[in-house]
C-alpha cells in the first residue's frame, strides 16, 4: 500500500505514515477540521530505495563522517540527495500516487494547489523534537510537480541538518524511512499556532495563540511578530490580547506560487482574528488536546474561501514537549479548607495590603 | 494611564444643588459630614453606594442604611472578630449614600485570630442547622410584624377596657407597636448579616485559591462553579411562569390576552371552573412569593407585588402570550447544572494531590454557604421590608387622616425618631380633647423638605470623595460593589479616554449589538421592547420577567455578584456591570455593543 487517504477507514500506522500523516489521519477520523489529503507511505519510500543498493551506499558515505565537519557533511548530503533525485520511481508507486492525487482533486472540485510535506517516522516524538528538520513545499499544482516534490521530501531525509541531528542524538541510520503528506493547500487569510499551555509559567489552564495575516510560515519562522492571545482553557475566555504590527504576509499569487507582500496600513495593526475566530481556534486546540490526552501544539489556519463557522482548519497537531514536562510550582497562601484555611486567606490579603501601602 | 486628577473632591467643598440648601437638617446628625470633623473625614476615601441607594433618601428611609450597614459592621467587629476587617462607615451627602471601609490596626490583628477561629468555625461547622434556625427566627419576626395593625383611635375607649379594668387606652398600644415595628426591622437586619459575611469569606477563600492555581481565571468561571441554580430569589418569577404555563394548559390564554389589569382578569376567571382553579393557584402563590419589590427594599416608595397585583398579573400576561406560542419560559436549569459541573470538572482535572483536595474542599464549602448569599435577599429585602413598608404606610395614612400632612405617604419626610413625638402629639390631642399641633406644623415643614429632596434628586451623586488608596484590594469592596483600582481611575478620568467606550466588570459573557433602553426606575420597565439592551443604574430581582425579553444588560454599579450579573448568567445574556456612568452616557435609542466577556461597552451611534 503506497498511499493512504487521510479519511481512510483503515487504521493509520505510525511506521507507515510517519508522525505528521498519522496525526492528520487520526484527526480526520475524529472529525477535526483537517484539509483533505493523503499520505505517500514509507512503503513507497522503501520500494524506491530498495530497488538498488542505495541504502548500503548511503550508510557507507555517512558512516565515516565527522558531524562537526560542516563542509564534509554538506558535501555528502548533496551527493546522497542527488542520488535519490535521480532514482527511477517504480511504476506501481507512480500509478498509485497519481490515482490518490486525482481522487483528492476530485474531492476538491477541480485542480487546486497542494502542500507537500515530509512525514518522518522519527519526527514528532514527544521526547525528540524533530520538527522542522524536513522540508515543506507549498502551492504545488499538477501531478508531475507533486511527484517531483515527493522525491525532494524523500531526499530531505539526508539534508546536512538531518544527518547532523541524527549523529548528535545517536539515532540509528538503519530503518529510517519517510512518508510524505499531500494535502489541499489552505487559502489562509489568517494563520498561526496555538498551544494548550501557557509557556511562560507552564499553566495548563490556558491556551496561547499566535496569529498573523496570510500563511503561517512567517509565524513559525519568526519573521513577523504575530498577535498574541491568552485564553482560559475551560471558559474559552480571552484573558490577554496583544495586537502587534504585522508588517508582512505570505499569500498565494494565483499562479501556484506564493508572494511576500507588505500588509496594508489598515490591517497591520488590527487584530488578525475576530473574537469568534479566536474562540474557534482555541476550541480547536482544546479538542486536539482532549483527543490526544496531552498538551498539544497545533498549527491552524482560517481559509478565505470557506464559509464562517467552517473556515477554521487544523493543519497539524503534535504533543508539546518542553513546557508540559516541567512541574508547575504554585505558591499557595491557603491550602486545605475550612476555617483555618479561610483565616489564612484573610491574613494573606492583609499582608498584601500592608505590602502595597508600604507600612 | 495618566490621570487628569489624582483625587476626588472633598464632600465639604461640594455645594448642594440649587434649592437643596440646608439638606443636612433633614437627616440624623450622625449621618452627615459635620464641619468640625472635616480634618478627620477628609482623610478617608468615600465611595458612593448607588447600588443599594440609587435615589435620594427621604428622611425616614435612612433606616435602611443605618440598620443594614451597622449590622454588617457589628458581625465583623463584634460577633466574628474578623481579623483584618471591621465594618463600613457610612454618611449621607447631598441625599446619597457614601461608604468607607474600616480596617483593623495591624498590632490588634493577631489577638483577634483565635476568636475568629472559634466563632466563625462554629458557624461553618453547624451551617445547616444554624441556617434552619435562622429561617425560623426570620419567619417569626415577619409574622410578628405582619400582625401589627395601626388603626385610627376610637371616639371613646372601648367598653371592654372599662369593664375589665384594663385601664389603658389604645395610644399606648399604637406607640408600642410603632416601637416594636422599628425593633423588629432592626432584628431581621441583624439576622441578615449573621451568615452573609461568612458566606463571602468562604467564597473569597475559594476565589483566591482559584486565582493562584489558574492565574487570570475569569471571575465569571469562579462564580459559575459556586452558583446555585435554585435560588429562592428567582422563585417569585418562577411562580409567575408556572401560573402562565398553567393558564396555557387550561386553555385560558384568551382571558390573559388583553392588558386589562388584575381585577378584570380575576373577574373573568371567576366565571369558569378552570378559571377558578387557576385563581386558587394564583392566591396560593402570593404568600410569600408576592412579597417581592420592584425596587430593592430600601425605599418607602418601593412597589411590592402583593400590594399591586397589576404588576405580577402584567408579567403573567406576557408569559401566557409566550407560553401559548409554545415558548420555553423556564430558565435552562439542567443546562446550567451541566455547565457548572463541566467547569468545575475541567479545572479540577488540572490539579492533583493536595491542591486537588484543597480545590474540592473549598469549592464544597463555597457551595454550601453560597445559596444563603443569594437567598437571604428574598427573606429580608423583599419579604421583611415589604411588610415593614406596608405598616409604615398604614400608619402614615392614619395620621394623614388626622390632617397631619398633605399626602398619604408623607410620613416618609420625617425621620423615624421624629415620628415618635408625632404619635404623642396625637395621643395628647386625642386624650385632652383638643386640637393636635401636627396639622399646624408638619404640612408646611414637609412641603419645605419635599422641595429639598426634589432639588437633591436633580443631580447625580459624585462617585467618590477624597484621595483613593493607590490600590483597591479590599476584597469585599471589589466583589460587592465592583469598585476596582481601574474603576476608580476611570471615574477620575484618564487622558486616553474614548468618549464612546465604557469599561466595567465582565459579569456575563458574550457579545451583542443592539438598541439601548435606559431604565432608571421600575415604573419605566414597560417601555422595554423585545430585543433591546437594558441600561440601568442598577437592576432589582423583581425585574426578572424582563430578562426574557432583552439581549444584554449594562449597569452603573455592581460587581460579579450583583443582581444583574447573577440573572444574566442564568439567562445566558451578556452583561457589563459597574461601568460607573452607562445610564447617563448612553441614551435610549443609541446603538451599542456590549462585550460581556471583556467588560466593554461601545456606543456605535
Amino acid at each position: 500500500m503506497y498511499t493512504f487517504p487521510f479519511d481512510s477507514e483503515e487504521t493509520p500506522l505510525h511506521e507507515k505514515l510517519g508522525g505528521k500523516c498519522t496525526s492528520l489521519a487520526i484527526m480526520t477520523k475524529a472529525g477535526a477540521p483537517v484539509p483533505p489529503g493523503f499520505a505517500v507511505t514509507t512503503d513507497a519510500f522503501d520500494a524506491v530505495m530498495r530497488q538498488t543498493n542505495l541504502l548500503a551506499e548511503i550508510k557507507a558515505l555517512i558512516g565515516g563522517l565527522d558531524h562537526d565537519n560542516v563542509t564534509a557533511v554538506d558535501k555528502v548530503s548533496e551527493i546522497i540527495r542527488g542520488l535519490i533525485m535521480e532514482l527511477e520511481v517504480p511504476e506501481s508507486v507512480h500509478q498509485e500516487t497519481h490515482r490518490a492525487y486525482d481522487a483528492l482533486m476530485d474531492q476538491c472540485g477541480g485542480e487546486v494547489p497542494v502542500a507537500v510535506r515530509s512525514s518522518a517516522t522519527a519526527e514528532d516524538l514527544p521526547d525528540a523534537s524533530f520538527a522542522g528538520q524536513q522540508d515543506t513545499y507549498l502551492w504545488i499544482i499538477g501531478r508531475s510537480n507533486v511527484m517531483q516534490k515527493i522525491r525532494e521530501c524523500w531526499a530531505s531525509l539526508y539534508t546536512s541538518r538531518a544527518i547532523t541531528y541524527r549523529q548528535a542524538n545517536n539515532i540509528d541510520e538503519d530503518g529510517l524511512s519517510m512518508a510524505v503528506a499531500v494535502q489541499k493547500m489552505v487559502n489562509s487569510r489568517t494563520s498561526g499556532v496555538a498551544m494548550t499551555i501557557d509557556p511562560s509559567n507552564g499553566d495548563r489552564s490556558k491556551i496561547v495563540i499566535d496569529s498573523s495575516w496570510g500563511l503561517g510560515e512567517m509565524v513559525v519562522s519568526g519573521e513577523v511578530t504575530p498577535d498574541n492571545f491568552l485564553l482560559d482553557k475551560v471558559m474559552l475566555h480571552p484573558i490577554r490580547s496583544i495586537i502587534s504590527d504585522k508588517h508582512e504576509e505570505l499569500i498565494p499569487d494565483g499562479q501556484g506560487g506564493i508572494v511576500r507582500r507588505e500588509v496594508d496600513e489598515a490591517r497591520r495593526n488590527s487584530s488578525s482574528l475576530s473574537n469568534d475566530e479566536l474562540i474557534a481556534v482555541a476550541r480547536l486546540a482544546k479538542s486536539a488536546e482532549k483527543h490526544y490526552g496531552c498538551v498539544q501544539d497545533i498549527e491552524w489556519a482560517i481559509d478565505a474561501d470557506l464559509p464562517e463557522g467552517k473556515n477554521v482548519l487544523l493543519l497539524q497537531s503534535r504533543p508539546e514537549t518542553v513546557w508540559s514536562q516541567k512541574p508547575v510550582e504554585v505558591k499557595y497562601t491557603s491550602m486545605g479548607s475550612g476555617i483555618e484555611a479561610i483565616t489564612n486567606s484573610l491574613m494573606a490579603q492583609l499582608g498584601d495590603r500592608m505590602g502595597k501601602t508600604g507600612s | 494611564m495618566s490621570l487628569k486628577r489624582k483625587s476626588f473632591d472633598s464632600p465639604y467643598d461640594l455645594k448642594a444643588p440649587a434649592g437643596a440648601e440646608g439638606w443636612q437638617e433633614l437627616y440624623p446628625y450622625n449621618l452627615v459630614f459635620r464641619d468640625n470633623l472635616r480634618e478627620k473625614e477628609d482623610k478617608k476615601f468615600w465611595f458612593c453606594d448607588s447600588q443599594h441607594w440609587p435615589n435620594v433618601f427621604k428622611p425616614f428611609e435612612t433606616i435602611g442604611v443605618e440598620f443594614a450597614v451597622r449590622c454588617l459592621g457589628a458581625y465583623n467587629t463584634r460577633h466574628y472578630i474578623i481579623p483584618p476587617a471591621n465594618g463600613i462607615e457610612f454618611r449621607i451627602h447631598n441625599g446619597f449614600c457614601y461608604m468607607s471601609p474600616v480596617g483593623v490596626a495591624p498590632e490588634l490583628i493577631p489577638d483577634r485570630v483565635p476568636h475568629f477561629l472559634q466563632r466563625a468555625g462554629h458557624y461553618f461547622q453547624n451551617w445547616d442547622s444554624l441556617l434552619e434556625n435562622w429561617k425560623k427566627k426570620v419567619h417569626a419576626t415577619i409574622e410578628e410584624m405582619d400582625a401589627i395593625e395601626f388603626q385610627a383611635l376610637p371616639e371613646m375607649v372601648d367598653w371592654s377596657v372599662v369593664e375589665s379594668g384594663a385601664g389603658i387606652d389604645p395610644t399606648a398600644k399604637m406607640m408600642a407597636d410603632y416601637d416594636r415595628l422599628i425593633q423588629l426591622a432592626y432584628q431581621n437586619w441583624e439576622y441578615h448579616f449573621e451568615f452573609l459575611n461568612l458566606g463571602y469569606v468562604a467564597y473569597l477563600d475559594f476565589f483566591g485559591f482559584c486565582k493562584e492555581s489558574f492565574p487570570g481565571i475569569p471571575d465569571l468561571a469562579i462564580a459559575k462553579m459556586v452558583m446555585g441554580v435554585d435560588s429562592v430569589l428567582f422563585r417569585p418569577d418562577d411562580e409567575l411562569k408556572n401560573l402562565a404555563m398553567m393558564a396555557s394548559n387550561l386553555g385560558l390564554g384568551e382571558v390573559f390576552a388583553n392588558n386589562v389589569g388584575a381585577a378584570a382578569v380575576l373577574a373573568k376567571l371567576a366565571e369558569t371552573e378552570k378559571g377558578r382553579e387557576w385563581t386558587i393557584a394564583w392566591n396560593n402563590a402570593q404568600n410569600p412569593w408576592f412579597n417581592y419589590t420592584s425596587g430593592n427594599g430600601f425605599y418607602g416608595s418601593d412597589v411590592y407585588w402583593r400590594d399591586h397585583l397589576d404588576l405580577p398579573m402584567g408579567y403573567v400576561q406576557d408569559y401566557v402570550a409566550r407560553a401559548v406560542k409554545g415558548e420555553q419560559l423556564h430558565r435552562p436549569k439542567d443546562a446550567l447544572i451541566v455547565e457548572r459541573d463541566r467547569i468545575a470538572g475541567e479545572y479540577s482535572e488540572l490539579l492533583s494531590g493536595e491542591a486537588l483536595a484543597t480545590f474540592n474542599g473549598k469549592l464544597g464549602l463555597a457551595r454550601t454557604v453560597y445559596p444563603y448569599v443569594e437567598d437571604h435577599n428574598f427573606y429580608i429585602e423583599h419579604w421583611t421590608m415589604g411588610v415593614f413598608w406596608r405598616k409604615v404606610r398604614q400608619l402614615s395614612r392614619i395620621l394623614h387622616g388626622y390632617g397631619f400632612w398633605n399626602q398619604p405617604d408623607d410620613m416618609l419626610y420625617l425621620t423615624r425618631d421624629e415620628v415618635r413625638p408625632v404619635l404623642f402629639d396625637l395621643a395628647t390631642g386625642w386624650g385632652v380633647g383638643a386640637d393636635c399641633i401636627a396639622p399646624s406644623y408638619w404640612p408646611e415643614e414637609i412641603e419645605r423638605r419635599r422641595k429639598i429632596v426634589d432639588a437633591l434628586a436633580t443631580a447625580r451623586p459624585e462617585p467618590a470623595f477624597n484621595e483613593p488608596p493607590a490600590e483597591i484590594n479590599e476584597p469585599f469592596t471589589i466583589m460587592l460593589w465592583g469598585i476596582t483600582t481601574e474603576q476608580v481611575a476611570q471615574w477620575l478620568g484618564s487622558d486616553d479616554d474614548d468618549p464612546n467606550a465604557l469599561k466595567g466588570m465582565a459579569a456575563s459573557p458574550g457579545v451583542v449589538e443592539g438598541i439601548a433602553r435606559v431604565i432608571t426606575g421600575p415604573e419605566q420597565l414597560d417601555q422595554l421592547k423585545s430585543g433591546e439592551i437594558l441600561v440601568a443604574p442598577v437592576t432589582a430581582p423583581s425585574w426578572g420577567p424582563v430578562f426574557g425579553k432583552i439581549t444584554a444588560t449594562v449597569t452603573d454599579i455592581g460587581g460579579m455578584m450583583s443582581h444583574a450579573a447573577i440573572v444574566c448568567r442564568e439567562y445566558g445574556l451578556p452583561a457589563v456591570t459597574g461601568t460607573g456612568s452607562a445610564s447617563t452616557k448612553i441614551k435610549t435609542g443609541m446603538k451599542i455593543r456590549v462585550d460581556g466577556s471583556n467588560g466593554k461597552v461601545e456606543i456605535l451611534g
